[in-house]
């Protein structure tokens, strides 16, 4: 026993990932827990994109099944995975049976590299951003064959919209992408780096996040990677793909039962996995806000109790929430589950605050509070615009997000050149 | 994007040489469920890529023998039966049927009828437009102004059920008059409902009319001259977009809309963002128009003389008011018994809808749904 507390203390002290220590335990341990994370992160994605458009929308949203609808989920997952599997009589089985895998791995296997904090990544490659900007635009491939497979017309069209739409706004993508790595060079040595981790700590060296970096030149290259980003995951107002009015449900129409779900999951985490790549380049990943202004130990310490009391103040949302359920035996069920609901949150929120763990664990929270407010501006976009037509979308690709992302590269880089040369002769 | 009117026929598409066995066509069936095509419109797409080269509709889907129904039901009995035509305005449909026969009877509905008429019309056209704009909306990916427009037509539908019981196929009129006295406080609640609504209007516009993606998806698309309006039939917000001033309140005024004052709103260019700003205005000028009659609202009787067995003397009728969607026409001929020999609607959702192919071609297949939402059809009117 006390040899075994020795060896994950050991492991808790070092400060290298498992993937890069190349401990293989640790590194399953790792896979296990994000890939359960992703799974209550979608759930929860979920849950809150129901709630928020519903809200936006002056209706209630799910508010049956368990308090205010928190099950809702969790019953619609059973529901699909109880559902008959349906596998159109001419469709290609076998195209038709990878595709949503590949959807799914492309998705998932992202997540390797997203450092959630200086060692909570399950791997810190050399290559991180260029393993990720590879591996998730597979998921297209796996959208192709959905759509070719199930020997339609609809999803065909969905497929082949998706197809043209990922692809061209991939290369504004990637150019946004090189000028915040041009960013990671400004140092003493002057060499960059495309490692996740490495990215982070150079915006923690410089003191600086890269989106306020050479202001605006920071900016707009994030503001061309959160356009690219939409278009990329198939979200509003870039849904052409499956955009529900036009072609029903575009490539996924022939699904059904886990099948779908597989893809909605993809969706998902393909969301969670682009908005942490924005996260990682321009927000500064795990690093709590205002580095550059508010530093020292007082702020340090301000900023660790921050975790701590937002779990508290979700719990006291759900307290609030369960004083004002109906006083009706019928909801008295749903008063215990959400006043349980509550202490889950709050005992979260306790724990927090004890060092060792807040010490550990606010990096994974400033990245999570990071990502999910790209995920709340997901959820926004598709309350608020129209859906995009597709020549416009190629349009607003082609013309308007390349060239925007080839100035910035090259401004960028001679900013840089000339900081360089100026600062550091 | 080529010009889809300067070398264009309706029946091209019967005439084309090319079978639908093409392998650089793609044939698809839009409908009949289909989530955008409003109902159980069947619309058949010959694609190019994306490019609509033609279209053919196919309706029917939804014909219950309106028409024939209404010959073996004496003319009291077929009243309810035209407010399941445009189920969105079945107020309008009513009233197009009651003053057709009331025409063919040579009676005239009370001053006080005819104003709580031009009311309730007005209320179902502004309830009509605002289920257009939801859906329309809806289909071109926006899906918050649908809830929005739902709310608001809430209200409208609270004074109908509350005045005749019924919300949506409210059966409102009586031949010679109105089915009843309207209820306690109705003009405080219309009254209410106005001032209710007007900063709704502007709501749904903060939403949409400068919003960069619905103006893109919305100019240009779907154009449609006036002169292929006049030639297709096509009335109501569409014909006006395209420039024409062309309204029947004005041109032939029934009920007693001569005596309030109100404007036609015009587009210039026929497209689908004119046809949007033209209903919008119309709803602001039915407020316009509910707020002169309900100030106005005289009392009397609610109810001409009229025989209880209607047997309308022998002839032939046509008449036609403006529906919320275009001009809404009965023709009834009467063989002098106590039922209808023959009972002929003029749907405007069944004339417009014609323009459709003229509107679409040469665009994407996202304007078709664009275009299928602008045209503002209800298939239980196509179809009957």
């Amino acid at each position: 026993m006390g040899a075994i507390i020795q060896y994950v203390q050991s492991y808790l002290s070092s400060d290298k990932t498992p993937g890069a220590a190349g401990n293989m335990f640790w590194a399953l341990v790792y896979i296990m827990l994000v890939f359960g994370g992703l799974s209550v992160a979608v759930i929860a994605m979920n849950w809150l994109e129901r709630k928020i458009l519903a809200h936006m929308q002056v209706r209630l949203g799910p508010m049956r099944v368990g308090p205010h609808g928190l099950l809702q989920p969790i019953a619609d997952a059973i529901k699909l995975l109880l559902k008959e599997d349906i596998m159109p009589a001419e469709a290609d089985g076998f195209v038709f049976w990878m595709a949503p895998l590949i959807v799914v791995l492309a998705a998932f296997t992202v997540f390797v590299v997203v450092p959630f904090g200086t060692t909570h990544a399950i791997t810190d490659m050399n290559i991180g951003i260029l393993f990720m900007l590879g591996v998730s635009s597979l998921s297209v491939l796996g959208i192709v064959m959905a759509g070719w497979a199930s020997n339609s017309h609809y999803p065909l069209m969905g497929a082949l919209r998706s197809s043209a739409q990922m692809v061209s706004y991939e290369v504004a993508m990637g150019l946004a992408v090189v000028s915040a790595i041009l960013m990671t060079s400004l140092n003493a040595t002057g060499t960059g780096t495309l490692s996740m981790i490495g990215i982070v700590q150079a915006q923690q060296a410089q003191h600086e996040w890269f989106i306020f970096k050479f202001f605006p030149l920071g900016l707009i290259a994030f503001f061309i990677f959160a356009v690219a980003m939409v278009a990329e995951t198939n979200r509003a107002p870039f849904d052409l793909a499956e955009a529900e009015s036009e072609l029903t449900a575009g490539f996924h129409t022939e699904y059904s039962g886990f099948r779908w779900s597989l893809f909605f999951l993809a969706e998902y985490s393909a969301m969670i996995a682009v908005s942490s790549i924005a996260v990682t380049l321009w927000l500064g990943g795990w690093l709590r806000p205002f580095p550059n202004m508010l530093n020292g130990n007082p702020w340090d310490q301000i900023f660790s109790f921050v975790p701590g009391v937002t779990f508290l103040f979700f719990a006291a949302i759900c307290f609030y929430n369960t004083v004002r359920m109906p006083k009706h035996p019928l909801f008295r069920i749903q008063t215990i589950g959400l006043a349980g609901f509550g202490a889950v949150l709050g005992l979260i929120g306790v724990i927090l605050f004890v060092p060792a763990v807040s010490t550990r664990i606010q990096d994974i929270f400033w990245f999570s509070a990071k990502v999910a407010g790209f995920m709340y501006l997901y959820i926004w976009y598709r309350g608020t615009f129209p859906r995009y037509r597709f020549d416009q979308l190629m349009q607003m690709g082609w013309k308007v997000l390349l060239p925007l992302g080839l100035g910035v590269l090259i401004l960028t880089a001679s900013v840089a050149l000339l900081q360089q040369k100026l600062w550091h002769p | 994007m080529t010009d889809p009117h300067t070398t264009l026929s309706p029946l091209e598409l019967e005439s084309h040489d090319k079978t639908y066995l093409d392998a650089n066509e793609l044939v698809i069936n839009m409908g009949p469920q289909h989530p955008a095509t409003h109902g159980v419109l069947r619309v058949i797409l010959r694609l190019d890529g994306e490019k609509v080269l033609g279209l053919e509709c196919v309706i029917g889907y939804l014909h219950r023998g309106v028409e024939k129904i209404g010959e073996h039901r004496t003319y009291t009995m077929f009243n309810p039966y035209v407010d399941r035509m445009d189920y969105v305005a079945a107020v309008s449909n009513g009233l197009g049927y009651c003053e057709t026969v009331e025409k063919l009877l040579n009676v005239e509905a009370p001053p006080r009828a005819q104003h709580v008429r031009v009311i309730l019309t007005e209320l179902n056209r502004i309830a009509s437009h605002q289920l257009w704009l939801g859906t329309h909306a809806l289909d071109i990916g926006a899906i918050t102004p649908l809830f929005y427009t739902f709310r608001d037509r809430e209200e409208i539908l609270k004074i109908y059920e509350k005045y005749c019981g019924a919300r949506l196929t409210t059966h409102a009129f009586r031949i010679g008059g109105l089915q009843y006295e309207t209820y306690t406080g109705f003009e405080k609640e219309v009254k209410n409902f106005l001032t209710f609504f007007r900063p709704k209007i502007d709501e749904y516009e903060e939403l949409l009319t400068t919003n960069r993606i619905w103006v893109e998806r919305t100019k240009n698309v779907g154009t449609i001259s006036a002169q292929h309006c006049i030639a297709l039939g096509v009335t109501g917000p569409v014909l006006r977009a395209s420039g024409v001033k062309w309204d029947l309140r004005k041109a032939q005024p029934y009920a007693n809309y001569k005596n309030f004052d109100f404007e036609i709103p015009t587009g210039q260019n026929g497209d689908t963002y004119d046809r949007y700003l033209v209903r919008m205005a119309e709803m602001r000028q039915s407020v316009r128009i509910i707020q002169q009659a309900v100030d106005a609202l005289p009392e009397g009787p609610i109810m001409a003389k009229v025989p209880k067995v209607m047997k309308p003397p022998a002839g032939e009728v046509y008449h036609s008011i403006e529906a919320p969607k275009g001009e809404l026409g009965y023709f009834i001929v009467s063989d002098g018994s106590t039922q209808p020999y023959r009972v002929r609607v003029r749907p405007p959702s069944f004339v417009n809808l014609q323009a459709l192919d003229v509107m679409c071609r040469g665009q994407l297949v996202a304007d078709v749904i664009a275009v299928i939402g602008t045209l503002d059809i209800v298939l239980g009117e196509v179809d009957r």
